[in-house]
């Protein structure tokens, strides 16, 4: 039993490792075979892993359901936005006031998110990126509804950002550096701290536990982790548009998160990679059907995404990358 | 000095009188019992010491420090530590995890974000500690939604003596316990008495009778006798009240 729990044990951990060596190797293959523009798409992939990375935080360990991580996003890409716009270049400088707006925004919105939880707290979340959607969108001399344009990417020297290949690897840099920072930790104190609070957290207080404050703490962390998001995002599309900080994109968040699997370290960056790479397939689906079907996938796309998602649901209830690990035994 | 009194406490639940006046001493080392019918108001005791839920009138005070306001995870900082009737342990974990989680919430701070706890000494050391002492650590690295009931309760003793306490509110410890793990426990409880302070609230009259220092009998929230195990059997009130004969004579 023992082998066989260590060989299964492998394959979910085989499956990180070969789906993080090729996000390593893809710039190389997309230039290898002249598609460069793969580059670009895998780059989104990595971004959005980072977010749901951050939104997974929250959800898949400390068991706070936040429809409002897009909030962060848009602080993140708001800050590189308007500091261009102000004549402010140096990208660390974006990061640093994008981490720093963060913070500010994410205490005051945790403390009094974190007043309520299940239903109340979706809602509340809700209602505060809501908040700052409409507040981005009355920001008119920075583009208002329709957002603003980015007249170059932040200078992050001495590295190229301007430069695809560079961007990616900035992008992968700080995916792994998420990953490791969640993986330590989840198994550190702090971890066991969030992870007991989801599983009771009446026990948690009864053991002596202010668990008021380290949900607060983990809410921040996962806040930040999106504004790191907003940041890598707003300087790949070179756009800052008021949609980013919208509800569908904490939903698309949460949706990859769970799809992935939530509560495991892996499961948000399988999620992303899922969402994106299907929703570039099938907007383009141009496979000979009959009756017209490839037309009607290519402008019903996000249907079918709907209905992929919710047969992943009902079969695999933990999510792509949750059930190989329920597999393995609950090794995270 | 007493380690815990309760002076004039009263909960109403609408015109519910769950507690009823009621006074209660318990002195360093002594291990106290409250038995009394369904619905004396035990485990609504218990939940106002231990701070879940908030009394109408009267006091509690923890080594003459008034506690009566107190939110749940300071008292329990305090030395206030809770086992349920209803076993609430963290399923998901492992055993020692469990007890680490306990040892943890006593030991300094838990804003760590990098070392792994199974390579922290000061968690897992104690935590091995004590499973030695309930008998557990022979399935420390068990994930606990694969052992037993009895096991699990074991662990509840294990993780509220892992809070370093100075009274131990057990809630029922051998409900739904088979004869044999009702024995290991009164056998566990009789080790721990003496080293804290326990207010035991028990169905199993053997065990209490044979473990208690002072027993308070409790009878729609109103005790109506308090004293030695042998002043009790001979209470005429709580035989009136309560105790069937055949009971006592047991």
């Amino acid at each position: 039993m023992n082998t066989n729990m260590l060989s299964r044990m492998r394959l979910s951990n085989c499956v990180a490792l070969v789906l993080i060596a090729a996000f390593a190797v893809a710039p190389l293959v997309a230039h290898g075979i002249g598609q460069p523009f793969y580059i670009v798409l895998i780059s989104r992939i990595m971004i959005f892993a980072i977010a749901a990375i951050g939104v997974n935080l929250a959800l898949g360990y400390v068991g706070m359901v936040s429809l409002g991580h897009a909030l962060y996003i848009g602080i993140g890409a708001y800050a590189v936005a308007i500091s261009l716009h102000s004549g402010l270049a140096n990208g660390w400088a974006h990061l640093l006031i994008a981490l720093a707006a963060g913070g500010v925004i994410a205490v005051p919105i945790g403390l009094v998110c974190l007043r309520t939880s299940g239903f109340g707290f979706v809602m509340i979340t809700l209602a505060f990126s809501q908040m700052f959607f409409y507040l981005a969108v009355g920001l008119r001399q920075y583009g208002g509804d329709e957002g603003m344009p980015l007249p170059s990417r932040s200078a992050f020297f001495p590295l190229d950002a301007a430069n695809a290949t560079t961007f990616y690897y900035m992008a992968f840099f700080v995916l792994m550096l998420v990953l490791l920072l969640l993986h330590r930790l989840i198994h550190a104190r702090f971890g066991m701290v969030i992870r007991g609070c989801k599983l009771n957290e009446a026990r948690m207080r009864a053991l002596g536990f202010s668990t008021l404050r380290h949900k607060l703490v983990a809410y921040v962390i996962s806040a930040e982790i999106c504004v790191l998001a907003g940041v890598l995002l707003a300087n790949l599309t070179r756009f800052a548009t008021p949609s980013y900080l919208e509800w569908i994109m904490s939903g698309d968040l949460v949706v990859m998160t769970v799809l992935g699997g939530a509560g495991t370290l892996i499961g948000p960056l399988v999620g992303a990679t899922v969402w994106v790479v299907l929703e570039e397939l099938l907007a383009s689906f141009y496979i000979d059907l009959p009756w017209n079907l490839s037309e009607f996938i290519r402008s019903n796309w996000t249907a079918v995404l709907g209905i992929v998602i919710i047969v992943v649901t009902l079969t695999l209830k933990k999510g792509l990358y949750g059930f190989l690990v329920a597999r393995d035994g609950g090794v995270r | 000095m007493s380690l815990l009194e309760v002076k004039g406490l009263v909960k109403r639940f609408g015109g519910l009188l769950a507690t009823d006046n009621l006074d209660l001493t318990i002195k360093p080392g002594e291990l106290h019992a409250i038995i009394g019918p369904n619905g004396a108001g035990k485990t609504t005791l218990i939940s106002q010491l231990s701070g879940t839920l908030r009394p109408t009138e009267g006091s509690i005070l923890l080594e003459g420090r008034d506690i009566t306001r107190w939110p749940v995870h300071r008292r329990a900082a305090l030395g206030l530590a809770r086992s349920y009737q209803i076993t609430s342990v963290f399923t998901e974990f492992t055993v020692i995890e469990n007890v680490m989680l306990a040892v943890q919430a006593r030991s300094g701070s838990s804003f760590s974000f990098w070392t792994n706890v199974h390579s922290d000494a000061a968690l897992v050391e104690p935590a091995r500690d004590i499973l030695r002492q309930v008998g557990l650590l022979d399935v420390a690295d068990v994930p606990v939604a694969r052992i037993a009931h009895g096991g699990r309760r074991q662990l509840e003793i294990a993780m509220s003596l892992a809070m370093a306490p100075r009274l131990l509110l057990l809630d029922e410890p051998m409900a739904g316990m088979s004869h044999s793990e009702s024995k290991e426990m009164v056998t566990l409880l009789r080790r721990l008495k003496g080293q804290y302070g326990i207010l035991l609230v028990e169905h199993d009259m053997s065990a209490v009778f044979a473990l208690a220092d002072r027993i308070t009998v409790l009878v729609y929230g109103k005790p109506i006798a308090c004293g030695r195990p042998e002043e009790i059997r001979k209470d005429k009130a709580v035989r009136a009240a309560y105790l069937g004969e055949e009971e006592i004579a047991a």
